[in-house]
């Protein structure tokens, strides 16, 4: 029965894979962008969590509250100052610019903390290590149902600001046409900033929970960018569900692979993705356009 | 009152010269027609009007206000709204939506969703279906009825009858013809020569790029068009 | 006006070119093997920049995962040579395994577009390197070196690795430059410039990419191989590492994407600021990172291309010209034209 276990850990796994996926995806939809240093950025919101806990000792879930708005601000910052010039320019230029800021930010992590490996397990408390036994093989950690129940929220939060509020349809509209989104009165430059922002926040969070979770340090971005990536193509790249199932489908893949043997956890991911890809579908909600 | 004055515009597409010069007037509540052949530059003008083209001369005064080097979206504040030539609605999102996005309050009779639906009845079941799906006509009228919801004190429309079967076009002059009579200011892109002169109290006819006859509607006959239209008679170049 | 493919200035500097390559063969001969180890860098790095121009600026093809190969060159011949191989000859042969990989894979990746190749050939990497890092006969995680390269002597070593590498890289550059001035050369053009249109002409897309595709395979399989031979050890995490394709986007966006010379400008300024300043630590690598950011933003055409932009210079011929002729009268040719 250890196998229903690994799924169900492999599910809750999923929720902090489809929480790196999410912001991937909105600015994926939105501007056609893949941010190469989103996984970077992931990083960086953890370390600035820790930044806080080193200064007032506190949850972690807590600390994340400035944190925040700072991210925000970053987001919006480098959507202004930087990824808007790369926006109308083809596929290359923001792959470049991108890829230039995750190594930019890797190192300059490198500078300002060491290259040891960190954890903000420990500053969890209890909830990093307690469970609920459900049977004899079977038990639920807590921060993976809560990672699990975050991406929920987040995914659904985003999902209705999209179709419910005026910001979300106009960036909707800025999304699928952003030329005539202009022509009724929406600013295209403030509504991709916006997108940036909450992609970056949203970073923020899942970075807060694989630093519970698990570990990172200075160059732990490229890794997570590719889960966050593998997330969303096997989601199928059309919509934000799609990165929940997308994100559950990794988590699964990996704790099976890592029944097989611990070191074919990741490699058991990149076979799914590889396939997925290869599949006529090429993902498991089709490619549809935008966010929607 | 002159809600728009244009003046010596020049516009370019590259290195082509598509507006040459050219100055127009619209005075509050006239509806101008601007015709003229395929690649006059009659797009080219409604789009730097409405500031999704940047003139390389000349300017743009709306009620006043040099609008030459305002960005689109805040024409739509001051009160511009195109009706994009091709219709371009959002086609991800449903009718309603495409015309939720565009909603601008303004002091005084506000367009709104309900206001939309009566002036488009054909719409009125169409609400939740997505802009992809609909015919010309009912897109149309759905990309009018999002202009209209910016409230505007200008509104620009571009070939609406590009694409469209005569009895969908006769739909939606019908409900130009409401708004006329309502004393909107209008300027439209007209091919067909017949429903400009009947709908337009005046006709500005363009060719290469340059205006070549201007006057009211009621005193021009359409010889007279037609020879500006074509350039005959060494009207033009 | 005529088209015409060589002026005097292509035409010197061919020329130029080709003294180049053949002076470069006796620099074993007359420079000691740190400067050679020096040179067999510089034309490691001159590889793998003319590969990856190739795949991005010819093929509109960006790879974030070309060190798979760099790696598979590498462990090839490592896995060649632990089956009794020359070192020499299976460097050959692992770029030419990596070129027969290619293929089948090229089947796979050539449906994505934009960044789903990009990061797909990523996973790829990733994936060949816990492969490799899970094989103990090839050192496992922990690494390996070349120990048959211990049957000759440091200098023979030396000089070997550089002349094949040197061989390598005029093959290479001269591959790529015969199929530029091809009609090959004029089809990628096309496909860079619409796509569809170029395949509506009856311009074979999807084949010409694969070319491409697997001249970078063969070209990037060599680079890794010349790569283990000149610091004779290597181990999954760095010989796989994405900081190829790092160094491989800073030297084709610096140089100028899509022109010939322009990845050979940026190999250079790659190695000198290497050479000058890799000790400097951190800030170096911010300050490569923040270069490339600039690069893209402000010249995107690097310095080659900018250079070729605004002058019109076109030194090796690899594309067509316009010179123009007598000025010819054009109302004679239409009166001409009516009789």
């Amino acid at each position: 029965m250890t196998w229903v276990n690994d799924v169900i850990q492999g599910i809750l796994l999923g929720g902090v894979y489809a929480l790196l996926g999410c912001g991937l995806a909105l600015m994926f939809g939105v501007m056609r962008i893949i941010n190469l240093a989103h996984g970077d950025l992931a990083v960086l919101g953890a370390y600035f969590i820790m930044v806080v806990l080193d200064h007032w000792n506190v949850s972690p879930f807590l600390a994340l509250l400035p944190v925040l708005p700072v991210m925000l601000l970053i987001g919006y910052g480098l959507q202004v100052t930087m990824l808007d010039r790369s926006l109308r320019s083809g596929v290359l230029i923001p792959l470049l610019t991108t890829f230039g800021l995750s190594i930019v930010i890797q190192n300059l992590l490198l500078e300002k903390f060491s290259p040891d490996v960190r954890s903000l397990g420990g500053n969890a408390g209890a909830i990093a290590t307690s469970s609920w036994r459900i049977s004899n093989s079977i038990s639920i950690s807590a921060i993976g149902a809560l990672g699990l129940g975050v991406a929920i929220a987040v995914l659904g939060g985003l999902q209705l600001f999209l179709s419910r509020t005026q910001a979300g349809r106009q960036m909707r509209a800025t999304a699928q046409d952003p030329d005539t989104a202009e022509l009724v009165g929406v600013n295209a430059r403030a509504v991709y900033a916006r997108a940036t922002a909450i992609a970056v926040a949203i970073a923020a969070i899942a970075g807060l929970f694989l630093a519970i979770r698990s570990t990172f340090f200075p160059f732990a971005g490229p890794t997570q960018l590719i889960f966050a990536f593998e997330a969303v193509v096997i989601g199928g790249m059309g919509s934000l569900w799609g990165t929940l199932a997308g994100g559950i489908v990794l988590g699964v893949a990996q704790t099976i692979g890592a029944q097989i043997d611990p070191s074919y956890a990741v490699l058991a991911g990149h076979l799914v993705f590889l396939a997925v890809l290869a599949s006529p579908r090429g993902g498991l909600f089709s490619l549809r356009g935008a966010t929607q | 009152m002159t809600v728009l004055a244009v003046k010596n515009l020049d516009a370019r597409h590259g290195l082509l010269q598509a507006v040459r010069e050219v100055s127009l007037d619209v005075e509050q509540g006239e509806t101008v027609a601007l015709v003229g052949a395929n690649g006059a530059g009659k797009t080219t003008l409604m789009r730097a009007i409405a500031g999704a083209h940047k003139p390389a001369a000349g300017t743009i005064t709306f009620n006043g206000y040099d609008v030459t080097r305002v960005p689109a979206h805040k024409r739509v504040d001051l009160g511009i709204a195109l009706v994009p030539e091709g219709r371009k609605l959002f086609p991800q999102l449903t009718v309603e939506e495409n015309l939720l996005v565009a909603k601008r309050s303004r002091n005084g009779a506000d367009w709104d969703v309900a206001r939309v639906l009566e002036a488009f009845p054909l719409l009125k079941p169409l609400r939740g279906k997505r802009a992809a799906t609909l015919s010309g006509g009912e897109q149309q009228a759905t990309a009018i009825g999002r202009a209209l919801m910016t409230n505007p004190r200008l509104l620009l429309l571009d070939e609406v009858s590009l694409g469209l079967a005569p009895v969908a076009v006769d739909d939606v002059y019908r409900s130009l013809a409401t708004l006329i009579e309502a004393g909107t200011t209008i300027l439209l892109v007209e091919q067909d020569l017949r429903r400009a002169l009947d709908n337009a109290h005046r006709v500005v006819c363009m060719l290469e790029g340059r205006v070549v006859l201007e006057g009211a509607a009621k005193d021009l006959t359409r010889e007279q068009i037609t020879e500006a239209y074509f350039g005959l008679r060494g009207a033009g170049a | 006006m005529i088209v015409q493919r060589w002026g005097r200035l292509s035409a010197s500097a061919t020329g130029f070119a080709f003294a180049l390559a053949i002076a470069l063969m006796f620099v074993p001969l007359v420079f000691g093997l740190a400067t050679q180890e020096k040179l067999t860098s510089l034309l490691i790095l001159v590889l793998m920049a003319s590969m990856w121009n190739a795949l991005a600026g010819y093929g509109g093809l960006v790879s974030v995962g070309q060190q798979a190969f760099i790696g598979l060159g590498a462990y090839g011949t490592v896995w060649l040579c632990n089956h009794n191989w020359n070192p020499y000859r299976a460097m050959i042969v692992a770029a030419l395994f990596c070129g027969g990989v290619s293929i089948p894979l090229s089947f796979l990746v050539l449906r994505f577009r934009g960044a789903q190749f990009a990061i797909g050939m990523w996973v790829v990497a990733e994936a060949a390197a816990i492969l490799v890092s899970l094989d103990q006969s090839l050192g496992a995680g922990t690494g390996t070196s070349l120990i048959e390269l211990n049957y000759y002597t440091p200098s023979q070593r030396q000089h070997y690795t550089y002349w094949l590498t040197l061989g390598m890289v005029i093959f290479f550059l001269g591959l790529l430059f015969v199929l530029l001035r091809s009609r090959f050369g004029s089809s990628m053009q096309a496909i860079r410039d619409d796509e569809q249109a170029a395949a509506s002409v009856g311009v074979r897309v999807v084949a010409g990419k694969r070319l491409l595709f697997v001249i970078a395979a063969l070209g990037c399989g060599a680079a890794g191989a010349m790569t283990l031979a000149n610091t004779l050890f290597i181990e999954p995490t760095s010989i796989f590492g994405v900081d190829y394709t790092a160094w491989m986007i800073f030297m084709v966006i610096v140089g100028g994407l899509g022109t010939f010379e322009g990845p050979i400008i940026g190999a250079i300024v790659l190695f000198l600021i290497q050479n000058e300043w890799s000790n400097s630590g951190v800030w170096y690598l911010v300050g490569l990172g923040a270069a490339a950011i600039a690069f893209a933003l402000v010249l995107p055409r690097g310095i080659w291309g900018t250079l070729e932009e605004r002058t019109g210079v076109r030194v090796m011929p690899v594309g067509y010209r316009l010179r123009r002729t007598a000025k010819v009268d054009a109302r004679r040719v239409v009166k001409g034209a009516r009789t």
